[in-house]
């Protein structure tokens, strides 16, 4: 709390976004240890979370006020007007202060206390095991085996103790071909297709400069090979532009040499480096946050920004990774999520989306694939939300020992759990289970199938989505069949026990039939309307907050409103926007 | 007849048909006066029935002896045909191009069609204008039905029949139609029962260079309004736009000759560049091969979207100015038959709940556009693939069912009809078998006696075998007025008419048949549930008068 020096300021004004003529709500705003409250006249609160916030700017002042804009890594984005530049101030250093965190132990995880027991939030955490995953994979199998050669971390800091390796590998290979690769990170099972006996491996750049090279490295990539006996080729993909690869090769890191790997075929698929991705999705905010948008300048800044190319990329290169699991690839594989995702007061350099491009990739999955996903995209939403909340332990730290370093299982509590009690709100209604027909999907990556992502780059920004909602009406409706499926049966047995109360001797035949009566098409469509059971959720079907004053109209037309500038100034734009 | 002397080769055997998303077939190419119908000759099916009118262009090369002929539909549906023997195929080629651009429409195949459906209600007589003036007579006694145009004499592009303000009289209605363009004097288009305002619409009035004016036209509109109340007029042209049209005897009405109305300038395309989008747009949607950066450059170079956010915005206009600001509003471009109608009709589909259902689409289609004297002869003649470059031609139908379109998606429970109902009269609209979007208004209409020679497409869509296909299972009546989103992150390519055959829609249709699933399955158990309730509630009565002494 020491950082908080005003806890309640009144009067202040709640910018709307894209009004080009400076439309308000007026409100107050409450600073708590770890939220920002700001509660409107009409009663509507909005919460943000301090780790939420990425960036706190204040702009000079004006007639009405000082104005505090925050972005946030949610990509919420609010804009107050505080009457009292002093208050504004006090706000503007708290925020600073509150929202990066310099230790781990300040983040909320560490303080988040959501009433599970010490059991409970141990079974959170072995909600889900890694050897369990591989096990399902048909790992360990003939060709590859669990290695202890990182039990103690020693031969790579970044990677987990339990690593899965081709059965012919011996340890001192392992070992030297780890001191050829980036961090030490050795190329390891990431993925088994049992059926077709092929495997996804993941390791970082050799450190080959422009003519080292590796005996042990080269046995590793052999014996991986081999592991595949059904394929004569093994390939090579290499995630970045061939550019940046040859680059690296003057800081003595670079590529593989093909000459000195055989039946191996190297191919770079050109996929931009994190600081590309940043910068990419900064310009994509600032031209989806412009006041009176023209069609215009949202496609030529969508196609400036390169977001979309980043994705189609991405999606191109790993189109059946991105089924793979979220917690096998990326939180065991060392992502590095705190710093990629900026928790901690780092160097911003190595802030990147990759996550976020990692969850659209599998939402444009989910957007062709409609029935292929159990979850839906609130569950996308919400893993987005958390990565960055602090709230769960999941994605603090940068790699297994770092976190086993923080005792995070001791200390905080695993998400999947709490989705999983909410699993309601993430269930797609219309996933097909029971069809095998998606064991792998094949998406189709021609350009026209991506777009931009509105859920999520603007997923606060009421005005711009549908105003009804098909998905929550059959996802209710789901729920109201499974109901409806209970009272059947109740009422069923209700009235058989009823009969035979009644008519103690009448054959159970008669019985049968006429619990299921033919009826009338006219008199059920009657009960129909006579008797809702269990309503789907009205509120759904109103139009919320439909309203021309939301949508702005009147701005678009130079008469009603005299236009001032729509430009976001500069300095605004370019906000420190991080992830 | 006369067809015969066009078909030199009727038959060809040995065709291959090449379609996206199907296997290639082999089979015999027939041509008749009306269609090509591929049939293969195996189960003797017809792989392909397409109509002559729905040809909008056609390619044809040669590799030695084998011709090909690429065919390029209204519909943007690209199919090719490969005809072993060059004179059979540059006779098939000659035959369609000959076939597809008739000049006489009398011989169109709607004056051909038999239907084989027995028809229940003849959709000639489902729509007609004293029905729906009733519908307003109940609410308002300030309006009339005027027969003033029943020769089409005041105005050739009206109906013969027109509502207007029950104050002004024929004689009055004569001297306006001077002095608006094509005689195309304020006519109500709708009227808002919640406060009793009127979107009206006209062509542009004929001021000139030297600000003519006409008393009786500002007493006709003043007559729309309440006392010490202020109108809005939009005008669908920029301001710049407008005061170039004087030059040419047209104008806009003068603040000091219109004293109570607002007049606000808007900005929509006509005519040839919206031709020119449509064919950009379409490109770019038809080609696999471009990178993301080309797609999204070709995307916004077409400004299609543009032009939708464009009408969007001046119709949300028109219904705020209505419903919030609670003025009425008289609408007008130059001729008021393309932006004019585009804006008037959308008002009411945000205004209005009936337009919202099956029947009230229909009827706004018949009485916004097809009786309010949109020239669909002109405008649709020719389709995205055409290099005729006429000036008539314009995809204006095809925009206003995108803009319904984007705002079915953003209230997709608030619609009676689904996305198919538009996609079918977007196709209605450019080839068809009926003759409701035959002539370019009710005067050349009632000269080709459609209704005694054709058949009209609502007799045809008003059945319940058709209907059922067009209706959204989410439909729940809403009698709110719907506010879109106009903003560019909230329009969006419109997949099932422009990507339609891009790319196979395979999964999402199984989506779409999953959840009308649940829907049904939904209305079962709700039936089912209700049944029996009523068959325990009724043995629960037995057992109390069996218990009761």
């Amino acid at each position: 709390m020491e950082h908080i020096r005003t806890t309640k300021v009144e009067q202040v004004k709640l910018l709307d976004r894209f009004s080009t003529s400076n439309k308000s709500l007026t409100g107050t705003l409450y600073l708590t240890a770890t939220h920002l409250l700001f509660i409107d006249s009409h009663q509507k609160e909005t919460w943000i979370l301090h780790h939420h916030i990425a960036s706190v700017e204040k702009l000079a002042l004006t007639t009405s006020g000082c104005p505090l804009v925050i972005q946030c890594k949610n990509f919420r984005i609010v804009h107050f007007i505080v009457p009292r530049e002093r208050d504004c101030h006090d706000i503007y250093n708290s925020l600073l202060q509150l929202s990066k965190q310099a230790k781990y132990e300040d983040l909320y995880a560490f303080s988040y206390n959501p009433k599970q027991n010490d059991s409970e939030r141990l079974q959170g955490w072995q909600l889900i095991d890694l050897a369990e995953e591989y096990k399902r994979m048909g790992v360990p199998n003939s060709h590859w085996q669990l290695s202890d050669a990182n039990r103690e971390y020693k031969i790579c800091e970044t990677y987990p103790r339990e690593l899965y390796v081709p059965r012919i590998a011996s340890k001192p290979i392992i070992v030297g071909s780890s001191k050829f690769r980036s961090k030490g990170r050795f190329p390891v099972l990431s993925y088994y297709h049992q059926d077709k006996e092929a495997a996804i491996c993941r390791c970082s750049q050799p450190l080959s400069g422009f003519s080292a090279r590796c005996l042990e490295d080269e046995h590793l990539l052999q014996a991986v090979s081999k592991a595949n006996p059904v394929n004569r080729y093994m390939y090579v993909m290499d995630t970045r532009p061939k550019l940046n690869a040859m680059a690296n090769r003057a800081a003595g890191k670079g590529y593989e040499n093909e000459d000195n790997y055989s039946n191996i075929r190297f191919q770079f698929v050109g996929i931009e480096n994190i600081h590309v991705m940043r910068s990419s999705l900064q310009k994509l905010l600032e031209v989806s946050g412009t006041k009176g948008l023209s069609v215009n300048d949202f496609y030529s800044g969508l196609e400036s920004s390169g977001w979309l190319r980043h994705i189609k990329a991405v999606m191109d290169a790993a189109i059946f990774l991105a089924k793979v699991l979220i917690e096998k690839d990326w939180i065991s594989f060392g992502h590095k999520f705190s710093e990629r995702c900026g928790h901690l007061d780092g160097d911003p350099k190595e802030v990147s989306p990759v996550f976020t491009q990692f969850l659209e990739c599998v939402w444009h999955l989910t957007e062709q694939f409609p029935q292929a996903f159990e979850f839906n995209e609130a569950f996308l939403l919400q893993i987005h939300e958390h990565i960055h909340s602090c709230q769960f332990g999941n994605f603090l730290g940068n790699c297994q020992k770092e976190r086993e370093e923080l005792k995070l299982k001791e200390k905080t509590y695993s998400l999947w759990p709490f989705l999983l009690e909410d699993q309601k709100k993430y269930l797609n209604p219309l996933y097909s289970f029971k069809s095998q027909r998606f064991t792998v999907l094949e998406p189709n990556t021609v350009s026209f199938n991506f777009k931009f992502w509105r859920n999520m780059y603007h997923q606060f920004d009421r005005t711009l989505h549908p105003r009804q909602s098909v998905f929550n009406i059959i996802m209710n409706m789901n729920e109201q069949n499974k109901q409806l499926q209970k009272d059947i049966q109740d009422l069923e047995s209700k009235i058989k026990r009823h009969k035979n109360k009644q008519t103690d001797g009448i054959l159970t035949k008669e019985l049968v039939h006429s619990v299921c009566p033919e009826s009338p098409t006219l008199k059920t469509s009657l009960c129909f309307k006579e008797q809702t059971l269990l309503p789907v959720n009205d509120a759904l079907r109103t139009i919320e907050g439909s309203s021309p004053a939301d949508n702005r109209y009147s701005e678009y037309a130079e008469e009603f409103s005299k236009s001032e500038p729509a430009v976001v100034s500069l300095e605004y734009g370019v906000a420190r926007m991080t992830c | 007849m006369e067809f015969a002397e066009l078909i030199k080769t009727p038959r060809v055997d040995n065709v291959v048909l090449h379609r996206p998303f199907y296997p290639a077939v082999e089979g015999t190419l027939c041509l008749t006066g009306h269609h090509l119908i591929l049939s293969s000759r195996q189960d003797n099916t017809e792989e392909l029935w397409l109509l002559h009118s729905n040809i909008d262009a056609i390619d044809k090369r040669f590799v030695g002896s084998l011709g090909t002929i690429i065919i390029k539909c209204k519909d943007f549906r690209i199919i090719q045909l490969d005809i072993p023997g060059m004179e059979e195929c540059l006779n098939i080629a000659s035959s369609i191009e000959a076939l597809s651009t008739l000049d006489s429409i009398t011989l169109m195949y709607p004056f051909f069609y038999r239907p084989m459906f027995e028809v229940i209600e003849d959709g000639w007589h489902s729509f007609l204008p004293e029905q729906e003036f009733e519908l307003y007579s109940s609410a308002t006694s300030e309006w009339r039905l005027s027969y003033v145009n029943k020769e089409f004499a005041v105005c050739p592009s009206y109906p013969p029949i027109v509502i207007v303000p029950k104050s002004v009289d024929d004689e009055a209605l004569r001297k306006v139609a001077t002095f608006r363009h094509g005689g195309r004097f304020p006519v109500l288009s709708y009227y808002h029962k919640k406060n009793g305002m009127v979107i009206m619409r006209s062509g542009q009035p004929l001021t000139g260079t030297n600000g003519r004016r006409c008393k009786e036209d500002e007493k006709l509109i003043n007559a729309t309004l309440r006392a010490g109340k202020r109108g809005y007029i939009i005008d669908t042209r920029s301001l710049n736009v407008a005061q170039q049209a004087r030059a040419k005897g047209g104008g806009f009405e003068q603040e000091a000759h219109y004293p109570q109305w607002r007049r606000i300038h808007k900005s929509i395309e006509r005519y040839h560049i919206l031709q020119e989008s449509l064919i950009k747009f379409v490109e770019a949607c038809n080609e696999q091969t471009h990178n993301m950066d080309r797609w999204l450059s070709k995307l916004e170079a077409s400004n299609w979207l543009t032009h939708i956010k464009e009408i969007l915005t001046t119709a949300c206009l028109a219904a705020q100015c209505i419903d919030r600001e609670g003025a009425s509003v008289l609408i007008h471009g130059t001729e008021g038959i393309d932006s004019t109608l585009q804006v008037t009709s959308l008002a009411q589909i945000i205004l209005e709940p009936r337009s919202r259902t099956i029947r009230g689409f229909e009827a706004l289609t018949e009485r916004e556009w097809l009786q309010a004297g949109h020239p669909f002869q002109q405008r649709c003649a020719q389709s995205a693939y055409c290099n005729s470059k006429q000036k008539w031609e314009a995809p204006v139908f095809l925009l206003f069912l995108d803009c319904v379109w984007q705002i079915l998606r953003q209230f997709p429970c608030s619609f009676e009809f689904n996305e198919h109902f538009l996609i079918m009269l977007f196709e209605h609209a450019y080839a068809s078998q009926f003759g409701t979007f035959l002539g370019n208004n009710e005067s050349e209409r009632c000269k080709l006696k459609l209704q005694q020679k054709t058949m009209s497409l609502w007799s045809w869509v008003n059945r319940p075998n058709e209907l059922s296909k067009f209706t959204n299972p989410l439909f729940e009546a809403n009698n709110l007025v719907i506010w879109p989103s106009v903003a560019p992150q909230s329009l969006q390519l419109w997949e099932g008419i422009f990507l339609r055959w891009n790319r196979t829609s395979k999964y999402l249709d199984e989506a779409y048949e999953e959840m009308v699933n649940i829907i049904e399955y939904n209305k079962e158990l709700q039936a089912k549930v209700n049944i029996l309730r009523r068959q325990l509630a009724e043995l629960e009565t037995e057992d109390g008068m069996q218990e009761s002494p």
